[in-house]
């Protein structure tokens, strides 16, 4: 069984008629997710590679009824996008748009966990259950994510889209397939981290093994650490870290917007310290991860 | 956005919070002047975004104009922590007090914004949170919930303040939340915030960063406080940096932004956002010497690339160009190809001598390659990973 979604999931579209939204629907709908309307206010009657388009939410749930939603609208539009989302009572929110004010995300992240609504985002790529269903915009066009993703047993929960299809790729490669790999944002503040989506992970039969990619900035990798060393955990994790190099820089701003060292806060090193503290296996070099994955894979079977 | 000290306390003094009484001023001539309408001992403040400033020498003491003159006359036009400092702060001293610690800011794991307050304030928080915890109040905020004053006695309360102190410390707790708030702050801080005779609470110092992504719904702080919207960094853009930028903004499609100048002779076009990291990372560990960082993405138009790829080779002793990218999902890597050969071969340049290594799969691949195979330099695919073509890179650019 996939988590979070599968080949049956119903999606609708938030903001389907804008460039991201058309291409998302196309790509998704390729690689079999069942798209079933979309919403723009303002163009309700038109159609997107098929999937009708409404002017709102209600409108279109009364027609088709769905679990989740994406969001790809314009940034002064996300909040009231997701507000409309969670009023309506989808169950998963994938927010796609970048840059949403602060304040905005934890209002809308605050509601949803409220009504115990699981959101993805905001600034992700989105998510993929190989062989499955992709929601969004990661691994590409379907034949390029069927390409670099392949059904297996690795998990990949990564702070960047386009990593998260790099490793992806990088197991493929190495003949290792992945259950389930989840662009979890790049902003500061996102629905869920490493730590809220492990449980999930843990309770998934077909997981056995995680990959995570972290960045400096934030205390995300911290509190995974934290999470397992208290917990512990029956998956092997194997977590590599870039942008070494900006513990040097504190205060500078890389890549994305949540790359920030304040003070010792938020650096690598820190990052890096914790997770072995925990147990956590943290590659040098990303080439080692599908390495140290194999090994792990070994060891524990 | 992180704001100057006089900035900040513009801010709350609108918001009612008690600043010192203070001349913001631009020549020695006016720091005299000041020191002689505050009457009595001034603190002088040179006016850079960035903390530390007392270590750095940035904060000193005069007694009289002449002096106050002097240390302006000494501040202004230098560089402090990076900064030229064009502006200084001159303030009536405050007497002594109790020095307490606040801030509001937002919590990552909690996802809530948080109120931190402490009744020993004057030093850093790390250093509070590091030596007694327990001194350190700290107060998530529900956001399905109005913000109200009980909260802000609360967090005084737990402070350990009683009777008056307690409601004048709330005071400003309510109040500073409410900055947070109202102007997307994304850290409010005083520290410290002085409490004196007959409960006034005065902030001594204040700093404030203001959400990036929220400046165009603000346009009150430039109408009416003079607060200009500006890029957050560390440090100044270089030339080449705001050249780079200029470069992103002149087009809308794809990204090739964060451009940040270092002193290296191998050129980098990298991306996406973690990819570029990574890279930097693995060259810098090859014992590579970057010329710059930089992050491509969201599918640039050739002209960007072309613009970039020469704006990268224009700087003294760059001679090879390192392009990779992690396995791209919308960035067409045909269009990216076409833009860095169209900037080289303008340049009157052979890309065969130019390019160390070029390494983006995905999208468009075969075109791509077809494009670099016309010019003889050599394609890395998905199965040579990214620090493998960052070794690479190091080792052809000794060649």
């Amino acid at each position: 069984m996939a988590i979070l979604a599968d080949e049956t999931t119903r999606i609708i579209v938030q903001g389907i008629t804008g460039r991201e939204g058309t291409t998302l629907t196309r790509e998704s709908l390729d690689y079999g997710a069942r798209i079933v309307a979309g919403v723009t206010p303002g163009k309700g009657g038109a159609s997107v590679y098929g999937v009708p388009v409404y002017d709102s939410l209600r409108q279109a749930l009364c027609e088709h009824p769905a679990d989740a939603t994406i969001i790809c609208v314009p940034p002064a539009a996300a909040r009231d996008a997701a507000l409309e989302a969670l009023d309506n009572g989808l169950r998963l929110i994938v927010i796609v748009t970048e840059r949403i004010p602060r304040r905005d995300v934890t209002e809308m992240l605050a509601l949803a966990r409220q009504k115990g609504v699981r959101v993805v985002g905001p600034n992700t790529l989105g998510l993929i259950s190989p062989g499955r269903v992709k929601i969004g915009m990661v691994g590409g066009p379907a034949e390029d994510a069927r390409r670099a993703y392949t059904p297996g047993l690795v998990a990949v929960l990564s702070r960047s889209g386009g990593m998260t299809t790099e490793l992806a790729n990088m197991l493929t490669q190495a003949g290792l397939g992945q259950s389930i790999c989840v662009s979890i944002g790049g902003d500061p503040i996102v629905g869920s981290t490493f730590v809220d989506l492990l449980p999930l992970l843990e309770a998934d039969a077909e997981t056995k093994a995680v990959v995570i990619y972290g960045e400096p900035g934030g205390v995300q990798e911290e509190a995974l650490a934290d999470y397992v060393a208290r917990q512990g955990t029956r998956l092997s994790i194997v977590a590599f870290l870039g942008g070494r190099f900006v513990d040097q820089m504190p205060g500078q701003r890389f890549g994305h917007a949540g790359v920030i060292v304040e003070g010792k806060r938020g650096s690598v090193a820190g990052k890096v310290q914790a997770l072995r503290q925990a147990g956590i296996r943290v590659a040098e070099h990303l080439s080692e991860v599908p390495v140290l994955i194999c090994q792990a894979l070994a060891l524990s079977s | 956005m992180r704001l100057n000290e006089w900035e900040a306390k513009t801010l709350l003094r609108a918001q009612g919070i008690l600043v010192p009484e203070g001349v913001r001023i631009q020549t020695p001539e006016q720091a005299a002047e000041a020191a002689v309408n505050l009457g009595g001992p001034v603190v002088i403040k040179a006016q850079v975004p960035s903390g530390r400033r007392m270590k750095a020498g940035g904060v000193r003491f005069a007694t009289h104009a002449d002096e106050a003159r002097q240390v302006a006359a000494a501040f202004l036009g230098q560089d402090l922590l990076g900064f030229r400092v064009n502006e200084v702060l001159v303030e009536a001293q405050v007497p002594p007090g109790q020095e307490l610690f606040l801030a509001v800011t937002y919590d990552d794991i909690a996802k809530t914004p948080v109120i931190l307050a402490s009744a020993a304030g004057g030093i850093e928080v790390e250093q509070i949170a590091k030596g007694a915890p327990a001194k350190l109040v700290h107060q998530a905020v529900d956001m399905c919930w109005p913000f109200s004053a009980y909260q802000a006695r609360e967090v005084a309360a737990a402070m350990g303040l009683t009777g008056r102190d307690l409601m004048a410390v709330s005071d400003v707790v309510w109040r500073l939340y409410e900055l947070f708030y109202r102007y997307d702050a994304t850290l409010a801080e005083i520290n410290p915030l002085v409490l004196l005779a007959r409960n006034r609470c005065v902030a001594l110092d204040a700093h404030i960063e203001l959400d990036d992504d929220a400046l165009g719904r603000h346009p009150e702080l430039a109408s009416e406080w003079g607060i200009r919207p500006r890029p957050s960094q560390a440090r100044p853009p270089t030339p080449f940096e705001e050249a780079g930028a200029r470069i992103d903004a002149a087009d809308h499609r794809g990204v090739a932004g964060r451009v940040v100048e270092f002193d290296g002779d191998l050129g980098l076009l990298i991306g996406g956002g973690g990819a570029s990291l990574t890279v930097f990372d693995a060259i810098l560990g090859y014992g590579g010497h970057p010329a710059n960082y930089c992050e491509i993405g969201g599918n640039p138009s050739v002209r960007k690339i072309r613009n970039l790829t020469q704006l990268i080779l224009s700087r003294p002793g760059v001679r090879r160009l390192a392009v990779i990218m992690n396995v791209v999902n919308n960035t067409r890597v045909d269009l990216v190809a076409r833009g860095v050969i169209k900037g080289i071969v303008e340049l009157g340049l052979d890309p065969r001598d130019v390019l160390a290594v070029f390494r983006i799969p995905g999208s468009w691949e075969a075109e791509g390659i077809k494009i670099l195979r016309h010019y003889g330099v050599p394609f890395c695919d998905r199965t040579v990973s990214l620090d493998e073509a960052a070794r690479l890179a190091v080792e052809r650019s000794r060649s």
